[in-house]
C-alpha cells in the first residue's frame, strides 16, 4: 500500500459477502473528508472472500482499497480481525480511520485504539474537518467529531490533536451513501494473514440471523406510538393509521421497553435513525433521546395529550387531544379524500 | 471455582430527566442528576454472583471515581461481592476511555486471580462502550461484548450467546475471559437485609479521614485498623500503590479532548396547531396531499 500519512481509512464491516450501509455511508463521508484534507480514502475490508466488495467500494470513491481474505476470516471475530487492524494501523498510520456504530464496530474499534494509543469517538453524528487551535497551539485539517453525550442532553465536538490516528465510530442512518461521479482506477491490495493460536480462543458454535422484515429507514411514511397510548390495545391504532396511510409502525424507547412494540422498530438514539416524508408521532413526549432519531423527517405531526409536550417544540403540525380520539379522526379524514 | 472481578461505575441518572433538573434556557442541570449504580454494571455483578452461587469463587468488584463512588461499593456488598476496591486519586480526573482502561487494566493485575472480568457494555453518561474491550486489550484477554447470556461452564472454558447485529451468536471462551453484558442477561438481586446491616457503615479511607476533622479524639491509623477489624474497610487503590505511570493518567494520559460543549436547547420551533375536530383534521389532510406528503 502507498505510504502516505494523510489517509482516511474505512473498515467496511461486511456479512454473508455484503457490506454493511453503514460502511458505504462512512465511504461517501470519508470522500468529503478526503477532499477537504487532500488526503486518500481507502477502505479496509476483512473476510473470506471479499474481492467483489472491493471492486464495489470504488463506486463510492474510494482510491485504494485492503482486503484480507482468509477462510477463517469467514465471520466476524474480535481477535484475529483486531490484530489484522491493530498491524495495519501501526504499519501506515492512517490520519483517520472510521468505524460503523454497530455491534461490532464498538467491539473492535476500542481494541485497536488501545492497542495504538488512538484517540476513539463513540457514536459519532457528525464528522467535520477544521484547523482547530487547542491549548495555543495551533492543528490544521483536525477532525471535528460530533456526538451526543449526557443521554443526548449535550452535542459534544471531541477532538484528538495529539495522535497520528483519529478513531470514530458513527451511526448508522445519520450519514448519506452516493455513488462519486468519476470512480478512481480499481486498486486493491491484498495483505496476507497467517491465523495464530490465539485467534482461537473464541469460537463461533452457531449464529442466528433474523432476517428482518422491518426497513424503517427507507419508509416515506412512519407512524410512531409512545408510552402515551397506556397499551396494547390502544396501539393497535398506530398500526391501524400506519396501514391506512401506507407507513410503517415504530415506536419511543418506553413503547418498546413497555412490550408495545418489537425493538426491531425502535426509534432514537439507542434505536434507529430516520429521516422519512412524514413522522406521526402519537403519544409520545419527545424525550431528546427519541428526537435524536426523527428530527430530520421532512413533516412531523404530533398528537399528544400535554400540550407541554416537548415534541411539539419540533413537530410541524401539532394536535392536542388523546390518540384514541384523533387517531379515527385522522383515519376518516383520510378515507373521504380518497373517495 | 470461579473467581471474577467485576467492573462498576456510578452515573449521573441520565435517563430521567425531570423538571427539577431543567434549567430556565431549557438545558440539563447536570450537577443536579442523581447518582446512581450503572445498571449493565449491576447486571455484571448480578451474572457474576450467580456463577459464585452455583460453582463457588469470589467476587471482587471495583471501581474508579472520585470518593463518592463508595457509594456504588456498598452497594455491591450489599449485593453479595466479596471484597471491594475504590480506584481514586486526583491525577485519574478528566480521563478518556483510554486513561480509564489503563488504570482500571493496573488495578486489576495487582488484585489478580481471577477467570472473569465482568463489566457492563456501557455506562449511561457517555455511552461509550469502549472501557470493556479496551481493557481486555490492555489485559491481553479476549472479550466478548453485548453478552446475554451464559449458557453453560465447563472448566475452562465459557459458553456465551451474545447479540451480534441482525441477530444472536453462540460463542464458546477459554478462560480468562472478559464479558461485557446487557440488560437482558439478568436481574439484579435486590439488597440482602443481613447485609445491609453488616455493611452498611463500611468506609473508604477518605471517609474515614472526613470522621476525623473536627474531632481530635479520633486518630486515622485507629480508625482504620478498628475497621479492617471488622471487617469495615473499603480498600482505596491511588496511582503510587499501583505505581502508575502518570502520563498515561487522567487528562495527561487522555488522547481524546473536549472541543466544544452545546446544551440542547428545547426551542420553539414554527408549529401549526391544528384543532382537535373533524374540520381541523380534514385541513391538515389536505394540505398534506397538496405539499404531496401523503401517497
Amino acid at each position: 500500500m502507498t505510504e502516505n500519512l494523510n489517509q482516511i481509512w474505512v473498515f467496511i464491516e461486511q456479512s454473508n459477502n455484503k457490506p454493511s450501509d453503514v460502511s458505504l455511508e462512512l465511504l461517501s463521508k470519508g470522500r468529503k473528508l478526503a477532499d477537504k484534507t487532500k488526503g486518500s480514502l481507502v477502505a479496509i475490508i476483512i473476510g473470506e472472500n471479499v474481492k467483489a466488495i472491493a471492486v464495489e467500494s470504488f463506486k463510492y470513491g474510494v482510491n485504494e482499497t485492503v482486503i484480507v481474505q482468509h477462510p477463517s476470516l469467514k465471520f466476524y471475530r474480535t481477535i484475529p480481525y483486531s490484530r489484522i487492524l491493530i498491524d495495519l494501523v501501526k504499519k501506515f498510520e492512517p490520519r483517520i480511520f472510521l468505524f460503523g456504530a454497530t455491534i461490532i464496530g464498538r467491539d473492535i474499534a476500542p481494541r485497536v485504539a488501545s492497542a495504538t494509543k488512538s484517540g476513539l469517538t463513540a457514536d459519532c453524528t457528525d464528522l467535520q474537518i477544521a484547523d482547530v487551535t487547542y491549548l495555543n497551539r495551533k492543528h490544521d485539517n483536525l477532525l471535528l467529531q460530533i456526538r451526543p453525550a449526557f443521554g443526548g442532553n449535550i452535542i459534544a465536538t471531541i477532538i484528538t490533536p495529539e495522535t497520528q490516528t483519529q478513531m470514530a465510530t458513527v451511526r448508522e442512518g445519520v450519514m448519506e451513501k452516493h455513488f462519486v461521479e468519476k470512480p478512481f482506477p480499481e486498486k486493491i491490495t491484498e495483505v496476507n494473514f497467517t491465523p495464530q493460536e490465539i485467534d482461537e480462543a473464541v469460537e463461533i458454535i452457531e449464529q442466528f440471523l433474523e432476517e428482518s422484515k422491518v426497513n424503517l429507514k427507507a419508509a416515506p411514511i412512519i407512524v410512531a406510538g409512545g408510552y402515551g397510548l397506556s397499551n396494547k390495545e390502544n396501539f393497535k391504532l398506530i398500526y391501524e393509521l400506519a396501514r391506512t396511510l401506507g407507513g410503517e409502525v415504530a415506536g419511543s424507547r418506553a413503547a418498546v421497553d413497555a412490550g408495545f412494540v418489537p425493538s426491531e422498530r425502535q426509534v432514537g438514539q439507542t434505536g434507529i435513525t430516520v429521516r422519512p416524508k412524514l413522522y406521526i408521532a402519537v403519544g409520545i413526549s419527545g424525550a431528546i433521546q427519541h428526537r435524536a432519531g426523527m428530527q430530520d423527517a421532512n413533516k412531523i405531526i404530533a398528537i399528544n395529550t400535554d400540550p407541554d409536550a416537548p415534541i411539539f417544540q419540533v413537530a410541524h403540525y401539532g394536535i392536542v387531544g388523546d390518540a384514541t380520539d384523533v387517531i379515527p379522526k385522522l383515519i376518516d379524514a383520510y378515507k373521504n379524500k380518497l373517495k | 471455582m470461579y473467581n471474577s472481578i467485576v467492573l462498576v461505575k456510578q452515573v449521573p441518572d441520565t435517563a430521567n430527566i425531570s423538571g427539577t433538573v431543567m434549567k430556565d434556557d431549557g438545558t440539563v442541570n447536570r450537577s443536579k442528576l442523581p447518582a446512581i449504580f450503572n445498571h449493565e454494571d449491576k447486571v455484571a455483578l448480578e451474572l457474576a454472583l450467580q456463577l459464585k452461587d452455583k460453582f463457588g469463587g469470589k467476587v471482587t468488584a471495583i471501581t474508579m471515581g472520585p470518593p463518592r463512588a463508595t457509594d456504588v461499593l456498598r452497594e455491591c456488598l450489599f449485593m453479595g461481592a466479596d471484597e471491594v476496591y475504590l480506584v481514586t486519586d486526583r491525577k485519574f480526573a478528566g480521563a478518556d476511555t483510554l486513561a480509564t482502561s489503563f488504570v482500571l487494566s493496573e488495578a486489576i493485575k495487582k488484585i489478580g486471580d481471577f477467570d472473569f472480568i465482568f463489566a457492563g457494555r456501557q455506562a449511561i453518561d457517555g455511552d461509550t462502550a469502549q472501557v470493556g474491550p479496551q481493557t481486555a486489550e490492555k489485559l491481553d484477554l479476549p472479550q466478548i461484548s453485548y453478552v446475554e447470556q451464559v449458557i453453560d461452564l465447563k472448566e475452562k472454558s465459557v459458553t456465551i450467546k451474545k447479540k451480534i447485529d441482525g441477530g444472536h451468536e453462540i460463542l464458546k471462551a477459554k478462560l480468562p475471559v472478559l464479558l461485557t453484558v446487557i440488560k437482558e442477561a439478568a436481574n439484579p438481586r435486590p439488597f440482602s437485609a443481613k447485609k445491609v446491616m453488616a455493611f452498611k457503615g463500611a468506609k473508604s479511607l477518605t471517609e474515614l479521614e472526613a470522621m476525623t476533622e473536627g474531632n481530635s479524639l479520633l486518630y486515622i491509623d485507629k480508625l482504620v485498623h478498628e475497621f479492617q477489624s471488622r471487617n469495615l474497610f473499603i480498600k482505596t487503590l491511588t496511582s503510587d500503590d499501583l505505581k502508575l505511570d502518570l502520563e498515561k493518567c487522567g487528562i495527561k494520559g487522555s488522547p481524546t479532548k473536549v472541543y466544544k460543549i452545546e446544551s440542547v436547547i428545547l426551542a420553539g420551533g414554527n408549529q401549526t396547531k391544528i384543532e382537535n375536530s373533524k374540520k381541523g383534521i380534514s385541513q391538515l389532510v389536505d394540505k398534506l396531499m397538496e405539499d404531496r406528503i401523503f401517497g
